[in-house]
C-alpha cells in the first residue's frame, strides 16, 4: 500500500515523512519523527496528553490524521524551551511541583500556553475549564492550577 | 494470622499484613544510630528543591513506557476474548501466520504448563488456557512489521468458544446457584468447608477481645450495610514495553512498572528460566497507584521476540487497559459499632466481601487489619471473603481494599456522632488510639499522630467556617500501616566529589528527589551535587516493589546507610592522606576534620578533596546497603469536605476540601502536599463518578475516559493541606510514608458531607447523580433519616 508523503513544520524546522492514510498525527510524531514528548493516554481525544498546536490551534493530535499536517506548522513540547531558557510555565511547574509522574505534563503545558497566549490574566475558573480536557491522575490539579497562575503572573511582569 | 513474608512478597506483592521482624543484622530500634534524632539541625531535608527528573518531564525528554525505540522493532498486538466466560475449544492461527510481515504468533501452546499456584494464575492472566474468564482476557498475540499488519493478522485468527454462563457482581457470585469459575475451587480459611464448587476463594478473620460482651455493654449499636464499585487506578500512561531476546536466551525488557524486580522473578517463573538471564529496565512511570505491579503483555512480547529474533514492542490501548488490567475490588460490607452514651466505643464488627476477578490477589486481608485501627477499641472482630467473578483480576491501589470498607466504618461513626449529639471530631478524639495501643494485627503503637491530626483539623479555619444552604460538611479519618521491606541502594562518589545514586525502586511521584535530599543531608553537600538513577534489575540486589508507602521510608534508610558507609571510607582516606590513625578524624558538615587540636594542624578536607586523591589512597569511594527495612510508622489522616448538592439533578459538587495528615517528617513538603491532594481527588472520583458498567453479556460498556469519568480540573477546588509532623522514631529522618493514607478517608468524608446536605447518608458508591436524586426523592417522601434530620 502506497504511503503518503507529508511535508510539515515542527517547532520551526521543516520535516518530511511517509505515513499510512489512517495513521494519526500523534503516531506520526512519535513513530515517524521520533518526537516522543507528545504522549498517548487514550487515543480518543479525552485526556489531552497528546495536545499540540497546529497552525495556531490547540488540538488533540490523536484526533488529527498525519496527512492533515501537510503544509501546516506545529508546535510540540520539544519546542517550548528556547535553548537553555525554559518557558515560564515550565519553570513554574518545576518550582511549584505542578507535576508528579509527568505523563500528562507535555499536554498540559501546551494547553496552558495556548490559554496564556490568548488570555494573560485568567481567573482560577477559566484555568480550570480550559484545562478540563487534560486529565491528570496524580496531582489533584491544585498545583497544576497554581503553576499556571504563577506563570501567568511572571509573563505579565515581563 | 500475618501473611507477608519475603517469599510471598515475590509471589504476590500486593500489600498484606505488617512484616514479621526477621532481620537481625541491623539494629532498627529507637536507640540505634538509625533512629530519629530530634536535635539534629537540617539543611536540605524539609526544603523544596526541583526534582531531578523534573526538567526532562517538562521538556518532553523523559522516556516513558512507550517511548523506547530499537532498530528493527516489531509491533505486537493482542487478540482478546469477547466473552466474559467461555471454554476455548480451538485456536487456528494458520491464516494469520501467512500474512506477509507477520513474524510471530503466540497462543497458549507457547507457554509452559507450570504447577497450579500464584504463578500459574499470573501466567493464565497473560495467556488464557482452557477457558477465558473475562471480557478482554488475552487469547493470542501477533508480532508484525507494522501495527496495521498485526491488526489484520489478529482478524484472521479463528477461535472457537463455547460460551458459559457468567457472573459479574460480588454478591451474585456467592449465591448458591451462581455460575462457577473454577470447578475445583474450595474455600480456604473455613473449617469443614463443604466439598462443593464455590466462587469464594478464601476467608480471613482478625479478632481481639470479647466482641459479644462489648456489644452487650453498649448503650447504642449502629449497624449498616454498604457497597462500593470497582474503580480503575486510572494512570494516564497505558502499559508499554519492548522485549529483546537474544539467541543465547538472554532477555532485555524495558517497561513502565512499579515492580521491576518482582516482574523479573515472576517472568522467570512463568517462562521457566533463570532469573539472572532477565534484565528489566524501568522507564519513567506515567502513574501506577498500585496498578503497575502486574504485567500483561510483557511475557507475550518476550515469547514473540524469542520466536522472531527481533525486538517486540507492545503498548496497550486505553480500552485494553480498562478491560483487562487491574481495577480495584468492588465490595459489600456490613459494619456494626457499639458505643456508650458518653461516646466511648465498646465493640466493632465488620463482615466484608471483596470481588477479586478470576484469581486470588486482592490483598483483602488488609481490610480487617486496618479498617478500625485508629480507634482504641479492645473488642473487634473483622472478617472478609475474597470472591471470584468474571472480571479482570483486581490489582493494588493506594491502601488496597481499605478505603472501600472505611467508607462504611466512618459512615457508622458519623451516624453515632449525630445520634449522641457529639461533635464528630470530639467523638473521634474520645476514641483515638495513642502510643501503647495494641493493634488487632499484633503491633503496639509507638508514638503516633492521630490525636494531633484530629486536633489540627478541629482548629482549621475550614472546620470553623459556616456551611451554606443546600450544602453539607463531612469528616472522615483513615489509617495505613506504611511499609518497609527489601531495599538496596548504591552511592558512588565521583572524582570531583559530586555523587551518583543508584536506587532500586521505580519513582512514581518524586521519591528519587527525596532520597537524594537525604543523601545530601548526610554528606553535607547541596542536593544539586547528587544525581540519582533507578538501576535495572542486573545492577542492584533485589528490591520489593514501589508499593504501600514504603519507598521514601525504606530507600531513605538504605541511602542513609550507604552514605554513612561512604563517610567511613572518606574518613579512612583522609587519615591516610594525613598519615594519622583513623580514629583521629571526624566527619562534620561535609568535611573531614581532625578530631581534636592534638591531631595536628590540618585544613579540613572536603569530599571533593578526598575524592580527587582516591586513586592514590585505595580506589573509588562508595557505599551501598542491602536491607530489609523495619520500623515503618503508622500514618493517619483526617479529611474535611464541604459539598453542594443540586436537588434537581442530584449532582454533587465539592466546594471545599481539606486534608490533614501526619507525615512523620515531610522530606519535600511540596511533594507531600501533592500526595495529599492527588489522593483526595482520586478518592473524590471513586466516591462520585467512577464505576465499571457491564452489559448483560458481561462486557464492559465504558472502557474509555469519556464514559469512565475521572475527575477533571473543573470538577474540583483547590485542596487545602496541613502536614502534621509527629516523627517516626525508627527512621533517621522521622518519616512515615504518605502515599496511601490520603485516599483512605476520602470516600467516607464525601459521603458524610452528602448525608449532611440531603438528610440521608449514602451507603452505595458511586454517588452518581441518579442515585443521589433517588435518595433526595426518598427523603422528600418519607423524611430525613432521624440522625440526619
Amino acid at each position: 500500500m502506497a504511503r503518503n508523503h507529508v511535508t510539515t513544520t515542527v517547532n520551526g524546522d521543516e520535516y518530511e515523512f511517509l505515513c499510512d492514510a489512517e495513521q494519526t498525527l500523534l503516531d506520526c510524531l512519535r513513530d515517524e519523527l521520533f518526537l516522543t514528548g507528545t504522549k498517548e493516554g487514550c487515543a480518543s481525544g479525552d485526556c489531552g496528553a497528546c495536545n499540540v498546536m497546529l497552525d495556531g490551534r490547540l488540538v488533540c493530535s490523536c484526533l488529527v490524521l498525519g496527512v492533515e499536517a501537510d503544509g501546516k506548522s506545529m508546535e510540540t513540547i520539544e519546542g517550548m524551551a528556547h535553548g537553555e531558557e525554559l518557558h515560564p510555565l515550565q519553570k513554574k511547574f518545576l518550582e511549584l511541583n505542578g507535576l508528579q509522574c509527568g505523563i500528562c505534563t507535555p499536554g498540559i503545558l501546551i494547553a496552558a500556553k495556548a490559554l496564556l497566549d490568548r488570555n494573560p490574566d485568567p481567573t482560577e475558573t477559566e484555568i480550570r475549564y480550559w484545562l478540563a480536557g487534560n486529565l491528570c491522575r496524580c496531582t489533584g490539579y491544585d498545583k497544576v492550577v497554581r503553576s499556571v497562575q504563577a506563570a501567568a503572573e511572571e509573563i505579565r511582569k515581563d | 494470622m500475618a501473611i507477608d513474608d519475603t517469599k510471598e512478597a515475590i509471589q504476590d506483592d500486593e500489600d498484606h499484613g505488617p512484616q514479621k521482624d526477621a532481620s537481625t543484622r541491623i539494629d532498627y530500634s529507637e536507640d540505634s544510630d538509625l533512629a530519629f534524632d530530634p536535635e539534629r539541625k537540617l539543611k536540605v531535608v524539609g526544603t523544596n528543591p526541583i526534582k531531578p527528573d523534573g526538567v526532562d518531564k517538562v521538556t518532553g525528554r523523559a522516556k516513558f513506557g512507550a517511548d523506547t525505540h530499537l532498530p528493527g522493532t516489531l509491533v505486537g498486538k493482542v487478540l482478546r476474548s469477547p466473552h466474559a466466560h467461555a471454554i476455548i475449544k480451538s485456536i487456528d492461527t494458520s491464516e494469520a501466520e501467512k500474512v506477509p510481515g507477520v513474524k510471530a504468533v503466540v497462543t497458549r501452546d507457547d507457554f509452559p504448563d507450570i504447577a497450579p499456584g500464584p504463578m500459574k494464575d499470573i501466567s493464565v492472566i497473560c495467556m488464557a488456557r482452557e477457558k477465558v474468564f473475562y471480557d478482554g482476557h488475552q487469547v493470542a498475540a501477533v508480532a508484525a512489521t507494522s501495527e496495521r499488519i498485526a491488526k489484520k493478522a489478529l482478524q484472521l485468527i479463528k477461535v472457537e468458544y463455547e460460551v458459559l454462563p457468567h457472573v459479574i457482581d460480588v454478591m451474585d457470585a456467592v449465591k448458591p446457584d451462581a455460575p462457577i469459575l473454577h470447578e475445583n475451587l474450595r474455600t480456604k480459611g473455613i473449617e469443614d468447608a463443604p466439598d462443593t464448587p464455590t466462587n469464594i476463594i478464601q476467608r480471613a478473620e482478625w479478632a481481639m477481645g470479647d466482641v459479644e460482651k462489648g456489644f452487650a455493654d453498649a448503650d447504642l449499636i449502629v449497624e449498616r450495610e454498604f457497597d462500593t464499585k470497582p474503580m480503575h487506578q486510572g494512570y494516564i500512561e497505558p502499559q508499554g514495553c519492548v522485549a529483546n531476546c537474544t539467541e543465547d536466551g538472554q532477555i532485555e525488557l524495558w517497561c513502565c512498572t512499579q515492580a521491576h524486580f518482582v516482574y523479573r522473578s515472576r517472568l522467570a517463573a512463568i517462562l521457566e528460566m533463570d532469573i539472572s538471564k532477565i534484565r528489566v529496565t524501568v522507564s519513567e512511570l506515567g502513574g501506577g497507584f498500585g496498578g503497575k505491579t502486574m504485567f500483561y503483555c510483557e511475557p507475550l512480547a518476550i515469547v514473540m521476540s524469542r520466536k522472531a529474533n527481533r525486538p517486540v514492542k507492545m503498548v496497550m490501548t486505553r480500552s485494553e487497559v480498562f478491560r483487562a488490567t487491574g481495577p480495584v475490588a468492588g465490595t459489600y460490607s456490613r459494619v456494626k459499632i457499639g458505643v456508650k452514651k458518653d461516646g466511648k466505643f465498646t465493640a466493632a464488627e465488620c463482615e466484608a466481601y471483596f470481588q477479586t476477578g478470576p484469581f486470588t490477589g486482592s490483598a483483602f486481608a488488609n481490610a480487617p487489619q486496618a479498617i478500625f485501627t485508629r480507634y482504641d477499641l479492645e473488642n473487634v472482630r473483622a472478617w472478609g471473603f475474597e470472591v471470584a467473578s468474571n472480571r479482570p483480576k483486581v490489582n493494588a491501589f493506594r491502601a488496597p481494599c481499605v478505603p472501600q470498607i472505611v467508607f462504611g466504618v466512618e459512615g457508622v461513626v458519623d451516624e453515632i456522632a449525630r445520634k449522641l449529639k457529639i461533635d464528630p471530631i470530639d467523638l473521634r478524639l474520645k476514641n483515638a488510639a495513642v502510643e501503647g495501643y495494641k493493634t488487632i494485627y499484633g503491633d503496639t503503637f509507638g508514638p503516633v499522630g492521630f490525636v494531633e491530626t484530629l486536633e489540627a483539623a478541629k482548629a482549621h479555619p475550614h472546620y470553623k467556617s459556616k456551611v451554606g444552604p443546600n450544602q453539607g460538611r463531612g469528616i472522615g479519618c483513615g489509617f495505613w500501616f506504611n511499609r518497609g521491606g527489601e531495599t538496596t541502594a548504591s552511592l558512588n562518589i565521583t572524582p570531583d566529589g559530586s555523587v551518583n545514586l543508584m536506587l532500586g525502586n521505580p519513582d512514581v511521584a518524586g521519591s528519587r528527589g527525596s532520597i537524594s535530599m537525604m543523601a545530601a543531608e548526610e554528606l553535607g553537600i547541596s542536593v544539586d551535587k547528587v544525581r540519582p538513577i533507578i538501576g535495572d534489575t542486573s545492577s542492584l540486589g533485589y528490591n520489593h516493589s514501589t508499593v504501600g508507602s514504603r519507598v521514601t521510608f525504606s530507600a531513605g534508610m538504605a541511602i542513609v546507610q550507604s552514605a554513612r558507609a561512604a563517610i567511613r571510607v572518606l574518613c579512612q582516606r583522609a587519615a591516610i592522606m594525613w598519615d594519622v590513625p583513623e580514629d583521629n578524624v571526624v566527619f562534620e558538615d561535609g568535611y573531614v576534620r581532625p578530631a581534636s587540636a592534638n591531631v595536628g594542624d590540618f585544613e579540613p578536607l572536603s569530599i571533593a578533596d578526598i575524592a580527587k586523591k582516591a586513586g592514590e589512597t585505595g580506589g573509588a569511594i562508595a557505599g551501598h546497603a542491602e536491607i530489609n527495612a523495619k520500623g515503618a510508622g503508622p500514618g493517619f489522616g483526617v479529611h474535611i469536605a464541604d459539598v453542594g448538592v443540586d436537588k434537581e439533578t442530584g449532582l454533587v459538587n465539592i466546594l471545599r476540601y481539606t486534608v490533614v495528615e501526619d507525615a512523620g517528617k515531610a522530606i519535600h513538603p511540596l511533594q507531600v502536599e501533592g500526595q495529599f491532594q492527588g489522593g483526595a481527588v482520586q478518592g473524590i472520583g471513586w466516591a462520585l463518578n467512577e464505576e465499571y458498567i457491564y452489559n448483560t453479556d458481561g462486557r464492559m460498556e465504558n472502557p474509555g475516559f469519556l464514559d469512565y469519568r475521572v475527575p477533571v480540573c473543573s470538577d474540583v477546588p483547590m485542596i487545602d493541606t496541613v502536614i502534621i509532623e509527629v516523627p517516626n522514631p525508627r527512621h533517621p529522618y522521622g518519616l512515615r510514608g504518605v502515599g496511601e493514607v490520603p485516599v483512605v478517608p476520602t470516600l467516607a468524608t464525601v459521603a458524610n458531607a452528602v448525608g449532611d446536605a440531603i438528610g440521608t447518608r449514602p451507603r452505595s458508591l458511586p454517588m452518581s447523580p441518579p442515585k443521589i436524586l433517588k435518595l433526595i426523592e426518598q427523603v422528600e417522601e418519607t423524611g430525613a433519616d432521624e440522625a440526619y434530620a
